[in-house]
């Protein structure tokens, strides 16, 4: 796979997943504590989103900081625009800003500000690790 | 390998005026958390704020500074990405 088809897999992945999460690991098995913590948040929500491990291949990670200008991973597109990284993400998960953005529902908070990750409603596989060989 | 001292002033140079705190997460000088009060942040999104903080690094975030944790705000009360 050459880095333009790489390219051109994120920006269809983008286009047509309305929640797109690029993340080290996958939402059942994070491997960073940022991805982890921005993965959990939209479990929470209960949303659908399509998760994409950048870790495969470096040329992923390449790439999509090249597209969005974002150098850090995770990184949430909704309807097509960068919404942020795990700081951000967190910070709006916290006010309710990013249930609105997702017409999610507020869950309650007081009990655990930063939720563990569960189980996603339903993430889309995508398998650009099996084209990259 | 950075420090959070030197994080700081750099961000401090590039944000003239802005209150900013740097600490080292983990100790080992390559994960930091950035909170930065400036009001060059005043109008923007929070994606653009950030960005501000990242373009500071430029490469060095995801290599040197492997992580880089930013919380930012403005010095007006109600100020959060207005």
């Amino acid at each position: 796979m050459t880095n333009d088809e790489i390219r051109s897999f994120i920006e269809n992945a983008i286009k047509e997943n309305r929640v797109m999460l690029f993340m080290k690991g996958t939402p059942q098995q994070p491997a960073c504590g940022f991805s982890m913590r921005t993965s959990g948040a939209l479990n929470a929500l209960s949303v659908k989103y399509a998760a994409l491990d950048i870790l495969p291949d470096p040329r992923i990670r390449e790439e999509l900081s090249g597209l969005s200008g974002w150098p850090t991973i995770p990184q949430l597109f909704v309807d097509g625009e960068l919404v942020g990284g795990s700081d951000i993400v967190m910070e709006m998960f916290e006010s309710g800003e990013l249930a609105e953005l997702l017409g999610a529902e507020q869950p309650d908070l007081a009990d655990e500000p930063a939720p563990e990750p569960e189980q996603p409603v339903q993430q889309r596989p995508i398998g650009l690790e099996n084209r990259l060989s | 390998m950075p420090s959070a001292e030197e994080l700081k002033t750099r961000i401090e140079q590039a944000l003239p005026g802005a209150d900013v705190s740097v600490t080292d997460t983990t100790g080992g000088g390559d994960h930091f958390r950035a909170e930065i009060v400036s009001e060059r942040f005043e109008g923007l999104t929070r994606i653009q704020q950030h960005r501000l903080i990242y373009d500071v690094f430029g490469d060095e975030v995801g290599r040197a500074i492997h992580a880089l944790s930013i919380k930012t705000g403005t010095p007006s009360p109600a100020g959060d990405g207005r």
